[in-house]
């Protein structure tokens, strides 16, 4: 019998210290969750993520708001069951202040609930999914946003657009609910405004080979919306291109962002897409935050690290007005609300837990910016709008009665 | 005392030393816990499939998926469950789960081998198109939340009065279908796994014992569905993709086909490295890896063999060592 237990001893010692491990809670530590995938498909989303967050703390000695920082990162694996069940960890084991994270916008949906049961600030700088902040803003009381919500930058695209004199657009979207909100943005700032959708073609996300769409594509429309994600962005536009298409292309953010930008080719070139960062921003701010980002981690920051790095920020100045302590979920949330700051992204401030940020429509081109030696591909902004709102200019009531963009809303009224 | 009640023993030792313990660890390993007992459930319905009846279905996640879809939808919607008809729900979770089993077995139990592996796991995905593209019902890519637990004297927004809930749902479960697999029934099946013709020469009708064995295992599937739309609070098509059925399959083969509680020390494995290892290293995923192939390579029979390993090198060590003594040490 002694002999077993002998021989199980190191067993025993290991279900001891597995089962027994919790971190003390030390008295002046802001403790912070962030949840991102750090292995699968969007690996390298999720370490452009804590790259930015990271940038800014390594800038301030580890310090935000004067309180000595621990960050956890928790690998999500870019699923919503394993975000939901490292969230849970960060929240019962590391008796975390906050979380932060979620890329998709299926994460976000998840991860909300869990800082409702947790009753713990959940802040998002990626997911957009447009409810949390607008239909389903009081189900989720500690849900903030640093990001954007999926439709705020295509409104503006969509107006933009229309002013450009472009009467109709084909839209070509990944089939999910991210490409419905982008897409329903740019549809009814556009068609609002006297623009036509004539054709609504849905690929589903991973899509590699779009030789089975390009053809369907209207070719007598004035333009091309695209919303493409992670490789999607890099085919489309070179398989479209390859097969003589030669009027515009417009694309959401994720079509045309810094963290696909440097893979693409030349047949980019005065393609427009819009969002609300782009590394080329000609501001001493932006400028900074680049050369910095790119001196660490060897890469343009994408608006995956700008988000990131801003979000750091914001938390950075709320600690700071409330004291250099974390003052809990409700209060510091109202702080957060209520506050205005020059980010890198330009100013921001906020309304129902989500920015209000401007907007810009960039046009990529090739250039030397910044002083870097080589002519690289840039997001240049060719407009501003400036403080955009997520209910983009039909105000917050008349907005909230129509339903979430979907694939059915708005209808198709011009597709035949 | 014979070698079969020797393992029912122990097999009931351990569940009574986990009911103990986990309770008295971390609340994150309550959570973990519990949703490992759920997959466990789900394991152990693949088990009835892959060890007893030897079919490798890649379809589990379907009838798992429509547990959890009715589950979530019943409660959102119609606020149904959430009182003492949360058994009713659980009931018909598993009775969504039988009945989507039998329509499905009706095209799957006609084939064998690798084509049956391919039919499930073209129907499974059948499921998962369903449930990303049926918006309106399932809330598409972003699923559905189940914000609440159901209540019923028992405060199961409590982890560990859940966890308790859940291990009862597994030790039921794990009692049925351990009835199940000692039966007749049970035995047939064995019988069609290791010779389908002679048992069909024999006079049985092996379609139908197949075809029932699937009902059970999609009943069970429908059941640990239930469960996970509560434990996890949301249901997304995540929970149908295939990746779910493949876990399932191989906490079975990691733990011992054939055996039942294989699967649940799989699932221990699986989410203890996959959930909890994660929060500590960054390369749990080579250990997760090498876990796998080891097993493949030197255990055919899963980490349930292990005991037998030992013994068969014991008495083997014994054997080569003093042959006069063998008697004494198998005793």
């Amino acid at each position: 019998m002694t002999t077993t237990l002998r021989r199980l001893s190191p067993l025993l010692a290991i279900a001891g210290i597995a089962l027994g491990m919790t971190s003390p809670a030390g008295a002046e530590e802001l403790r912070i969750g962030f949840i991102s995938p750090m292995t699968g498909i969007f690996a390298q989303i999720g370490k452009d993520m804590v790259n930015g967050f990271q940038l800014y703390l390594d800038e301030h000695h580890g310090k935000l708001g004067g309180m000595d920082v621990k960050f956890i990162v928790e690998d999500s694996q870019g699923k919503g069951d394993t975000s939901v069940t490292k969230a849970k960890k960060l929240v019962l084991q590391d008796h975390v202040h906050m979380f932060i994270g979620g890329l998709l916008a299926s994460t976000g949906y998840a991860l909300a609930p869990v800082s409702n049961s947790e009753k713990t600030l959940y802040i998002a700088p990626v997911a957009a999914a447009d409810d949390l902040t607008q239909r389903q803003l009081s189900k989720y009381p500690y849900f903030f946003r640093t990001g954007w919500s999926s439709s705020q930058p295509t409104h503006a695209l969509g107006q933009w657009a229309c002013d450009q004199g472009i009467k109709t657009v084909v839209t070509i979207a990944a089939d999910y609910a991210f490409g419905y909100e982008q897409v329903g943005g740019f549809q009814k700032a556009f068609e609002d405004c006297g623009g036509k959708v004539v054709q609504k073609i849905w690929p589903p996300i991973g899509t590699k080979d779009f030789g089975p769409y390009i053809p369907s594509i209207k070719r007598n429309a004035d333009a091309i919306f695209s919303l493409m994600v992670g490789p999607m962005s890099l085919q489309f536009p070179k398989q479209l291109r390859r097969s003589g298409y030669k009027k515009r292309i417009l694309g959401g953010g994720t079509s045309y962002d810094e963290f696909v930008l440097p893979f693409m080719g030349d047949e980019v070139i005065g393609d427009v897409s819009s969002l609300m960062y782009s590394a080329a921003l000609e501001t001493p701010k932006n400028e900074t935050f680049v050369k910095a980002y790119r001196k660490k981690y060897g890469k343009v920051p994408s608006y995956y690290s700008e988000t990131n790095y801003t979000t750091a920020e914001i938390i950075d100045i709320s600690i700071k007005k409330a004291g250099g302590k974390y003052p809990g979920a409700d209060k510091f949330i109202d702080i957060m609300s209520g506050l205005k700051l020059d980010a890198v992204r330009g100013p921001v401030s906020f309304e129902d837990r989500n920015p209000i940020q401007n907007i810009y429509i960039k046009k990529v081109e090739k250039k030397k910016m910044f002083g870097y030696p080589k002519a690289e591909l840039w997001n240049t902004v060719i407009k501003t709008y400036p403080n955009v709102s997520q209910y983009w200019t039909y105000g917050k009531e008349k907005f909230l009665k129509q339903p979430v963009y979907s694939k059915d809303f708005p209808r198709c009224k011009f597709c035949e | 005392m014979s070698s079969e009640k020797i393992k029912i023993l122990v097999v009931i030792a351990v569940l009574l030393a986990l009911a103990y313990i986990i309770p008295h660890s971390t609340s994150f390993v309550v959570l973990l816990a519990t949703r490992a007992l759920v997959f466990a459930i789900l394991a152990m319905s693949v088990d009835i499939l892959l060890g007893f009846t030897g079919l490798a279905s890649l379809g589990q996640a379907a009838y798992f998926g429509i547990g959890a879809y009715l589950a979530a939808i019943m409660t959102t919607r119609y606020h149904f469950g959430l009182n003492w008809d949360f058994w009713l729900l659980i009931f018909l979770g598993m009775l969504a789960g039988a009945a989507l089993a039998a329509f499905f077995g009706l095209f799957a139990i006609r084939a064998s081998n690798v084509y049956f592996l391919m039919i499930t796991l073209a129907l499974g995905q059948c499921v998962w198109g369903l449930a990303y593209r049926w918006s309106s019902l399932t809330g598409g890519d972003n699923g559905i939340n189940v914000p609440v637990r159901p209540s019923f004297g028992l405060d199961l927004t409590n982890e560990r009065t859940f966890f308790f809930l859940v291990y009862g749902f597994f030790i039921v479960s794990l009692l049925l279908l351990y009835i199940l697999v000692r039966s007749p029934f049970g035995h047939s099946l064995a019988g069609i796994r290791e010779r389908e013709l002679r048992m069909r020469i024999l006079g049985y009708n092996t379609w139908l014992h197949k075809y029932i064995a699937f009902v059970i295992a999609g009943a069970f599937g429908g059941l640990a569905g239930v469960l996970w739309a509560f434990t996890n609070g949301i249901v997304s098509p995540e929970t149908v993709v295939l990746t779910t059925s493949v876990d399932a399959l191989l906490m079975v083969v990691l733990g011992g086909a054939g055996t039942l509680v294989g699967g649940v020390v799989g699932a221990a494995i699986v989410f203890g490295v996959r959930e909890y290892l994660s929060t500590l290293v960054p390369w749990w995923q080579y250990v997760l890896g090498g876990i796998y192939v080891l097993t493949i390579l030197y255990l055919p029979s899963g980490l349930m063999g292990i005991p037998a390993h030992i013994r068969q090198w014991w008495i083997q060590k014994s054997k080569d060592k003093n042959p006069k003594k063998l008697a004494s040490v198998t005793s």
